[in-house]
């Protein structure tokens, strides 16, 4: 009784649909009509075939490996210079607090902020090199097709590695005081303990930070949507706007699907690698 | 010995100029979008490092009555509707699975918490078929019932753990005293796990708050749509009104905000409890 109704949400709205999706994607179909023509693996050849895929697929995996550098790497050496001996304990909060900001706001809110601070006419960054003398990187970040991914990306960075670090934080936070109380004995100083105490003690928790980084990647969809909606010529092209566009805007929905399923898979895959790091710990 | 020692160049001071600089790149956008909201379109084209000639709380004024009021309205009631639900359902069902005994414990269980490995977007495209056929598509319950679906898993998870934990003590004192398992629950339980409630409610609330994907694809209506989606179409509608889009930028984000100035240790202790993002 107690369990039914939750139980009941989940097998609902989330189970079926994700079943359903795989048989859609099988399935020539749009929103108006319920006719449907069965098309085998024809969506999956197609998209298969399509050098848009690709650029999608790559962006994602960019995007990954990008904020796994930052979130997960600088994360983690700023975690570990908050809970070292440099920093007081209230200027710490301060930055930590700082820090944590940028991911409680919501996506579509940063992804417009950087959207003028990309601007190349008002824009803060093309201001900031003017002021400092480097006119000649002036650029128009968004639609410039070299720099727009990047750009992209590096709001995202803004946005999520305070939050990475936090965890971090709280990791080194429930490390023994112990270990480090003998290391210092033996006299080992800073970088020692950090290399031989902080970083095999919050393992698990850096493995993962870097699973849910990962899998954010290819969750990636409303950051491109505000900022580039995978322009321009699709260079910043994910998976996730991938999707939306073939099912919503060409209303392709079978083809939304396939490429659904390619998703899921790669989230899916990863994600049990989180599960298991989450039973180590 | 010192100069061999690559953690020589980090001292104290390198340390802390780091992290001033990281706030500058933090606070400093922030800064600039603050004043650039209180300006005219003109004084933004001209020089949009200057401070404001005179504060122009007009663009705030203007945001909100071109339809910030009716998104934060429904933002209010689609996060509050769904988080209490969420909350409610996920106790229960972790308090069952975690204290009582009943059948199939363990398949219930993996179900739902298999429900976390399971990403929305690859749910999208069904869902929006399903809520057709179901009539709720383009109406709040289009927004509310997955969101409640894909956060029970997660508010499953969390408290499943807490309950398990708990002493059994209070349980049975109640029970010897002539309470029902639903009214120990009530009344011993639920008071007790005020702290993973709140946490639970607190990572639900800021997921619902920002969510987009769900609420853009259900939703139709501009009187219907919460602040994530308004934001978005707002900027289509406005187009060169820039100062007037970023007082919406700041009007949606700033609840959160202020929430988290308030209880920033419970946001702390909530987000890493669960470790999942997005």
């Amino acid at each position: 009784m107690y369990v039914l109704p939750a139980i009941a949400f989940v097998l609902v709205f989330v189970y079926f649909p994700i079943v359903m999706n795989f048989y859609n994607s099988l399935f020539r179909m749009n929103s108006y009509s319920d006719a449907r023509t069965f098309v085998g693996f024809k969506h999956y050849v197609r998209m298969f075939n399509d050098p848009i895929f690709y650029t999608a697929i790559k962006n994602n995996f960019l995007y990954a490996a990008f904020s796994i550098l930052f979130q997960v790497g600088l994360g983690m050496v700023l975690a570990i210079f908050l809970e070292g001996r440099f920093i007081g304990k209230r200027m710490g909060t301060f930055f930590r607090n700082t820090l944590f900001i940028p991911s409680i706001i919501s996506i579509p809110a940063v992804a417009l902020l950087w959207y003028f601070i990309y601007n190349p006419q008002i824009g803060l960054l093309n201001g900031i090199l003017g002021v400092v003398g480097l006119d000649s990187l002036k650029t128009a970040w968004l639609a410039n097709p070299k720099t727009a991914i990047y750009s992209v990306i590096m709001m995202s960075q803004w946005q999520y590695t305070g939050y990475i670090m936090v965890l971090l934080v709280v990791a080194i936070q429930k490390i023994p005081r112990e270990l480090y109380e003998s290391a210092v004995i033996d006299g080992a100083n800073e970088f020692q303990k950090a290399v031989y105490i902080t970083i095999p003690s919050i393992k698990s928790m850096l493995a993962v930070t870097t699973i849910i980084t990962f899998i954010g990647s290819f969750k990636l969809f409303s950051e491109i949507y505000i900022m580039t909606d995978g322009g321009p010529y699709n260079t910043t092209q994910v998976l996730g706007v991938y999707m939306y566009r073939a099912a919503f805007k060409f209303d392709e929905m079978g083809y939304g699907s396939a490429v659904a399923v390619i998703i899921f898979t790669i989230t899916f895959l990863v994600s049990i690698l989180q599960l298991k790091s989450f039973k180590s710990t | 010995m010192l100069r061999r020692n690559p953690w020589y160049v980090f001292n104290k001071t390198w340390i802390n100029a780091l992290f001033w600089i990281l706030m500058i790149m933090i606070i400093y956008p922030l800064f600039w979008m603050i004043i650039n909201s209180l300006k005219t379109s003109t004084e933004l084209f001209i020089n949009s490092f200057a401070m404001p000639e005179k504060p122009l709380f007009k663009n705030y004024v203007d945001a909100w009555n071109m339809g910030f009021a009716d998104f934060f309205l429904n933002s209010i009631l689609v996060t509050a509707t769904s988080v209490a639900v969420t909350v409610l359902l996920s106790a229960f069902c972790a308090y069952a699975l975690a204290r009582l005994d009943i059948r199939f414990k363990n398949t219930v269980l993996y179900l739902i918490i298999g429900g976390l490995l399971l990403s929305p977007q690859s749910a999208l495209i069904s869902l929006y078929r399903i809520f057709d056929v179901l009539n709720i598509y383009n109406t709040y319950f289009a927004m509310i019932v997955p969101y409640i679906a894909f956060r029970i898993p997660f508010a499953v998870f969390l408290m499943y753990g807490y309950f398990k934990d708990f002493p059994g003590d209070l349980e049975d004192a109640a029970r010897i005293d002539g309470c029902s398992t639903f009214k120990t629950f009530l009344k011993i339980v639920m008071p007790i796990s005020k702290p993973i409630l709140a946490a639970t409610a607190i990572v639900s609330s800021i997921f619902t708050w920002n969510e987009f994907l769900f609420a853009l694809v259900f939703i139709e209506s501009e009187n219907l749509v919460t602040i994530p989606v308004g934001l978005s179409r707002f900027r289509d509608a406005l187009q060169t009104n820039w100062t007037g889009m970023m007082a919406g930028i700041i009007i949606a984000s700033l609840p959160m905000i202020i929430a988290f100035l308030f209880m920033s240790k419970a946001f702390i202790s909530g987000l890493t409890a669960g470790s999942v993002k997005g």
